[in-house]
């Protein structure tokens, strides 16, 4: 029968609409329990490629003739080779263009909603790694908050809705993905932000960011206010955008919070990330809309593929702001902590401008989930 | 570092996923079982695929040395040397070696599986010698000393220690089971 690719576009639609989707993800059992594509309503299976180069027969049977086949695997050419025998067995199969390479780097531009006079925030979803990164436009002018490295995709799109960008702001200096901000800044001619305590060794020049600060774009002034909220890192800001929205970096996410130990300090920052989350976001109104930098889990997409939620419900429904003894909120960030994220002290140092590797090792470095959180 | 001898060697370098797979899985059918294949590859990610092939198809995965962009992969292919039966009438059990070993008595540990086995995982301070190079290199030995010969399964030592016995060893212990199930101190690259 026939094989066609899938895009990653076409895979991110059918999580966003929780389609069904029956996943054979052929890539060896430690890459898959590590990371795989994650949607609602998807079903998988898991064998090697390498245990059906003799033939797809045994497998047959463990495939459902009612839904639609995926094959995935690391770069797609085992998926090819897995669904053109598949095909040839009399099923209808699709491998994922790109395999699981394309899939990490894919993002899914969502508008988050519009803001006063004609503005607009958008949401950048990396939907494989679970990263988010944001425009907000403003009569021709944008700002992006947390870009990824695939910075062709926010050129594009900026030059597509007719936006220039002006501003480009990191909230935190990242460990688990490389930042693509500072050459989106060359490429523009932005101003490049970075709070000033995690950029004390990089090797560029930026525009310190510091509480209190407001950027402004366009001629209708959107307000990015800045408010500093330590703890993930000991630089990380979050941002209120038209005094509607809550960019709160890797401090507060929708069904977790921010680990205090990628820099190697979880002892040290707890009291910053408590005093952030218990006090700082106290102050702040619950009818913000939390917009985070990450999510962990496919279930903290809502129905329309944004990530976001009000402060207020927040407040009552996520643990980590729940734990009234402080002693509790201490064991729970810095101890028993999922593994830190791929490569976390390189992806640190390409941030910092340290390290230039490569495109291909860059890729590498970020492989796998991200693991900024804990529940 | 010590130079690994391998019997064939595949170069699958600039080859993508899966080829370098396809390709060792036509080497190791070809080769001989016990002999060791070393595949040259540039795909990063064929370290864990090799190595979880292996332990499904039963073969030896040894390890993998980095080149430059080179990666190096060592497997052993599969033999039944395990079910031998093992003739060499001195045997000791791994803890008991580990005991000697721990207490600092003076004694010799033999290695006598491939070079390739050994480098990556090994007793420290344990002499390679593999099975097939004994008779040429056993002037290395002293007859004089207490060797305790150790290998994979405790198949290869039994050979090798029957080999020294005939050539008027009497010190000779075969290790049983060997570095399959060894849990003392090793080293290796």
């Amino acid at each position: 029968m026939t094989m066609k690719a899938m895009s990653s576009k076409e895979v991110t639609q059918k999580i966003f609409n929780k389609q069904e989707l029956f996943i054979l993800d052929v890539r060896n059992e430690s890459d898959f329990k590590d990371w795989k594509i994650e949607g609602e309503n998807f079903e998988y299976l898991n064998i090697p490629y390498f245990e059906l180069l003799d033939g797809v027969e045994e497998i047959l049977g463990k495939i459902p003739a009612n839904k639609e086949v995926l094959v995935v695997c690391a770069k797609e050419g085992s998926s090819v080779m897995v669904a053109d025998m598949l095909s040839d067995a009399g099923l209808n199969v699709s491998y994922l263009k790109g395999g699981m390479k394309a899939w990490s780097e894919h993002l899914e531009p969502v508008k988050v909603g519009d803001l006063k006079d004609g503005g607009e925030l958008y949401q950048f979803v990396r939907i494989g790694k679970g990263c988010l990164s944001y425009m907000v436009v403003s009569n021709g002018e944008a700002a992006l908050i947390d870009a990824t490295r695939m910075t062709d995709v926010y050129l594009e799109f900026a030059n597509k809705i007719g936006a220039k960008i002006t501003h480009v702001i990191d909230t935190h200096l990242h460990a688990d993905h490389i930042s693509g901000g500072r050459r989106i800044a060359e490429k523009t001619g932005a101003a490049y932000w970075l709070p000033p305590k995690d950029a004390t060794e990089v090797t560029f020049s930026y525009q310190p960011l510091e509480d209190g600060n407001d950027v402004e774009i366009g001629s209708v002034k959107i307000n990015i206010h800045a408010l500093y909220s330590p703890g993930h890192t000991i630089g990380s800001t979050s941002f209120i955008v038209d005094e509607k929205y809550l960019l709160s970096g890797d401090i507060l996410f929708i069904d977790s919070i921010g680990r205090p130990d990628l820099a190697g300090l979880a002892q040290d920052w707890v009291g910053d990330l408590r005093e952030s989350l218990y006090k700082r976001y106290r102050e702040l109104s619950e009818e913000l809309i939390v917009l985070p930098a990450h999510f962990m889990i496919i279930e903290e997409l809502n129905d329309d593929g944004i990530v976001s939620e009000k402060l207020g419900t927040l407040f009552t429904k996520n643990h980590g702001l729940n734990i009234e003894d402080e002693n509790e909120f201490r064991k729970l960030v810095t101890e028993n902590l999922p593994p830190q994220p791929n490569a976390y002290q390189e992806i640190r140092k390409t941030n910092m401008g340290k390290i230039n590797p490569d495109e291909e090792k860059q890729r590498e470095m970020e492989i796998g989930p991200n693991r900024c959180a804990v529940r | 570092m010590e130079n690994i001898k391998a019997n064939v060697i595949l170069n699958a370098k600039g080859l993508a996923c899966p080829t370098p797979i396809v390709k060792t899985k036509r080497a190791m059918k070809d080769l001989e079982a016990g002999l060791v294949l070393e595949v040259q590859a540039t795909d990063k990610g064929s370290k864990a695929d090799m190595k979880a092939w292996a332990e499904s198809t039963g073969h030896q995965y040894l390890g993998t040395l980095e080149e430059g962009q080179v990666l190096k992969h060592y497997l052993r292919k599969s033999s039944q040397d395990e079910t031998l039966e093992k003739k060499h009438p001195l045997v000791i059990t791994n803890d008991e070696l580990e005991a000697k070993l721990e207490a600092n008595e003076k004694i010799v540990v033999l290695d006598v599986r491939e070079t390739a086995e050994y480098v990556f995982n090994h007793i420290p301070k344990a002499i390679s010698i593999p099975l097939g190079e004994l008779d040429d290199r056993i002037r290395q030995l002293n007859k004089e000393e207490e060797i305790y010969v150790v290998c994979r399964t405790g198949s290869r030592s039994d050979l090798a220690a029957q080999r020294l016995a005939e050539k008027g060893f009497t010190n000779v212990v075969n290790v049983v089971p060997g570095m399959s199930k060894w849990s003392g101190k090793t080293t290796g690259i």
